[in-house]
Order: C-alpha cells, then structure tokens, then sequence
C-alpha cells in the first residue's frame, strides 16, 4: 500500500513571528490583556501594562486605559501608535460635541464614533479597542471595536493578544448583575491569568471604576498579582 | 513513508516518491530564552529561567534548562527544548558509557571527561549538523572544570561557533546582562555576591524579555562538591516606581503610554 507522504511540501514558514508580521519594522505592539466588565451601577475596566517590539519590553509600566472624556474610558490593543493617536481624536471629537450639545456624550455615541474612525481607516490601523462607560441612558455599557472596525455592545468584553487564554475562565466566572467589588476582582483575576500565559501581556494591572459619582482608579503591582505569572 | 528513530530523521528522498531537496532546517517550536554563567572565587555559576514557551505562549514553567552531564560538569541550553533533551540524552549516554568501559574500571583516575573536552565534543556535534543544513536550533553554555583544574566556562551555537570567557550570556542575556555582569565581575567574587548578581540580572529580564518567567534556577560547580543545581525559586520584582504608579490615561494626560 503506499502511503502519501504527510512532509508539507507546499507549506513554508516566512520567518515573520505571530506577534510582529502585521507591524511595520521596529513599530511598538501593545500586545496586551484588556478587559470590561458592567455592574450595578457602572463599569470595570482593566489591563495588562506591558508594551512591546518584538519580544523586548519597550514599557513594562504602561497605562492602557485612556480617558475619553469624564465618564467614559477606552482600553487600547494592538499598535500602540495607532490606538494613541484613535484616542486623541476621539478625545477631540466627543469634547467638540460636549461643549454644542450641552451635555456629556453617551457611551454609545463615543463607542461609534471611535467605529468610524477604526472602520473607514481600516486599511491603515491595526487597533483593537474596548470602549467602556458610565452614562444616565444606559447606565454602565461596553462596546467592542476589534481590528476591521465592527463595533458590538456586550455584556462584557476581553481583548487583546492575552484574551484567547482567559475565554474559558471568563465565561464560566461571568455572571449578570455582578456587583462592584466583584466585578473588579474578576477583571484582576482574569488579567492575571492571561499575563500568566500570554508572552506579549506582563508588568502591573491598571483598572478603573466608572460610576455616576466618578472614577477611581487602581494599580496593582507586577508582584501582588491574583494569580502570580510564575504559575504552577 | 516510514517512521525513522535515527538521529536528525530519515532523509526526505528516501521517504517520498519525488525526490525531494536536501533537509532544509526547520523553526524552532518550544523555546527556552536566556541562560547566563559567571565564574567566581569557588569555580563556576549559572542561571536559567524555567520557562519554555510555545510561540508566544507561556507554555511549560517548570523546565529545566540546567543539566547536569556527570558529577563534574553542568550545561545549559537556550532555543528548542526537543533538541536541548537530544544534546543532554547525548552527552549524558557518552559519560555513562565512560564510567562502564573497561578502561574506567582500571583506572584510578576516573575518565569523567571534564568539561572541556565535553564543549570541546559538542561544538564538533553543533557544526556536524550545520553541515548538514540541520542544525541543533540551541545556544549552549558548558560549565565546569579544565583537566588543569581550572574553572571552566564555555559557549556553543547552534551553527558550532565556541568560545570561553569568564562571563557567558545566551539570547536576551548577551544583550541585556552581559554588560552588567562585565561591569560587577571580579576574580575573587564570592558564591553569595556572584548568586546576587545573577539574580539581578535575571530580575531584569524578566523586565525586559516577552519571554523570561521570575522563576528561576541556580546551579554551581565547585571542586568539592561537584554540580549542584538548585530546585525553582521565585524572584522578587519592583514596580513600587512613584512614576510608575502614576496613571496617565486620564483627560489631562497624554492618552496613556
């Protein structure tokens, strides 16, 4: 009997790792864990801090989770250019719109908006991005913006190189109607995890709370970490 | 096509009906990163990481890249882990066989290669397969003791390029700690002062490397006691920076970096 020969003739690996092939040369990655998640009131956003260019370290501290205007916040993935400058023109945008409606902007509003940029510049970008906030509509709500620049409400996002390893544990963990404080310590868990696992995720844990009152933010350090990077 | 056992595998023209090109090397799959040596007052010191990982993904933490080849000399591999096992398997099978042939029996002296002749072995093994377009895809650092007595410290690569110095670094580490190393290095280090300062620098690759782990092992030959190699320990990191707690995402930043 003859037996195909299973070598892959035709498959050939071009060299380029998973992490880099999309970036230009020497381009900064966030290649990231970020994280949303709403409760009874608000919302927890959080992610990993560490920001990278091939396997170097470029910032092992970096701050993910930018502010959109007082009540809504955004966490970036992907190249770190290109979700810094997205941010700034958001920023721009919904402020211009604050000061001609008079009033702050929804959630909803600014996730689209950050949409269109992500959307119409899609050839261009390479941007993943959790839009998350506080506002009277609809209280605490989350948007994904993934790379191609759909933008989906959902009951809780994750994004970023480190999410694949932490479906499993946020999907059973999740539960409607969370309640603040345990809604914070899953974001913390969960990001643990991934930056356990994920070789472009790592450093400290930034999160912030967003409820009708205002923002609180937190950092937890690189060696207080739920669920330490060293594992079993 | 035919399962082969033979070191390297079977030939592709043997194994397909079309005769297929010479081997051509492959990518490495599961990967170890830096392992860094200094030599000190009480012989010679090395550190490694226990992480191996998968692509990106931190895969196996509790691998061990420090090894032990018979009771006087101790090797440390970086790059595929498959083949760093198929170079320990290797040199470990040779210095058995030395312990069992009848020449050893006889002779008083023992004749345990030092580590030397155990570098000096494998850069023939390492340039052996890149000959062959088939390289061992490892960095390895040979530790031990000359047949003179001295400490000895030796690199190969994966194409057999060797050389020995006081001070050798693979991956990351040549880029990263070397220069620390350099800068702290002395003759007459003590086994506490050296142990700190590998620790240091392997805290800083965990910094600074996707792919280090703050879980790491130290091992030392001396000529009293031979390798001893420590079991996993964790090392301790700092990100109490007041800039670094910091946040800078918010309005009156610059969008976060």
């Amino acid at each position: 009997m003859n037996y195909q020969s299973y070598a892959p003739s035709t498959y050939e690996h071009d060299g380029k790792s998973a992490e880099t092939r999309n970036l230009k040369p020497g381009e900064l990655s966030t290649g990231t864990t970020i994280m949303a998640i709403p409760f009874e009131g608000g919302v927890v956003l959080g992610a990993d801090s560490r920001v990278s260019t091939g396997t170097y370290v470029a910032n092992r501290v970096s701050d993910k989770v930018a502010q959109l205007h007082d009540s809504i916040w955004c966490c970036r993935s992907g190249s770190a250019a290109d979700t810094q400058a997205l941010t700034d023109y958001v920023r721009h945008y919904l402020s211009q719109l604050a000061v001609e409606t008079g009033r702050a902007p929804t959630v909803k509003v600014a996730a689209h908006l950050m949409r269109k940029l992500c959307y119409e510049n899609k050839d261009n970008l390479m941007a993943g991005v959790i839009v998350g906030g506080w506002d009277p509509v609809e209280k605490g709500s989350v948007y994904n913006i993934p790379l191609g620049g759909s933008c989906i409400k959902m009951p809780f996002a994750i994004g970023g190189s480190g999410s694949t390893y932490i479906y499993g544990l946020v999907d059973s963990e999740f539960k409607e109607a969370l309640s603040k404080d345990e809604a914070l310590s899953l974001v913390k868990k969960s990001i643990s995890h991934a930056m356990a696992r994920d070789g472009s995720s790592g450093g400290i844990i930034r999160t912030v709370v967003v409820t009708e009152s205002g923002n609180e933010r937190e950092y937890v350090p690189g060696d207080q970490l739920p669920y330490g990077p060293a594992g079993w | 096509m035919s399962l082969s056992l033979a070191s390297g595998g079977s030939t592709r023209a043997a194994s397909s009906s079309v005769t297929a090109a010479t081997e051509r090397t492959r990518r490495p799959i599961v990967t170890g990163t830096s392992v860094l040596a200094i030599k000190y007052a009480g012989g010679v010191m090395m550190t490694a990481d226990t992480l191996c990982s998968y692509g990106s993904m931190a895969k196996y933490k509790d691998a061990r890249r420090l090894q032990s080849i018979n009771p006087k000399t101790l090797i440390g591999g970086g790059g595929e882990y498959s083949d760093f096992q198929a170079i320990t398997e290797l040199l470990k099978r040779n210095a058995l066989e030395d312990k069992c042939t009848a020449d050893s029996l006889y002779d008083e002296d023992a004749s345990e290669e030092c580590a030397r002749e155990v570098w000096n072995y494998l850069r023939a093994v390492m340039y052996n397969r890149r000959n062959k377009m088939n390289p061992l895809w490892n960095d390895v650092i040979v530790a031990g003791f000359s047949a003179q007595g001295e400490p000895f410290l030796g690199f190969v690569d994966k194409i057999g390029t060797t050389y020995e110095d006081n001070i050798v670094a693979t991956g990351f580490g040549s880029y990263l700690a070397l220069p620390i190393l350099r800068e702290k290095y002395r003759e007459d280090l003590t086994e506490g002062e050296a142990r700190a300062l590998l620790e240091d620098c392997m805290r800083v690759l965990f910094y600074r490397d996707c792919r280090a782990l703050n879980k790491i092992q130290i091992a030392k030959v001396t000529k009293e006691d031979g390798v001893l190699i420590s079991e996993p320990y964790e090392i301790e990191t700092d990100w109490t920076s007041a800039s670094f707690v910091v946040p800078k995402g918010a309005l009156d930043g610059d969008g976060g970096w």
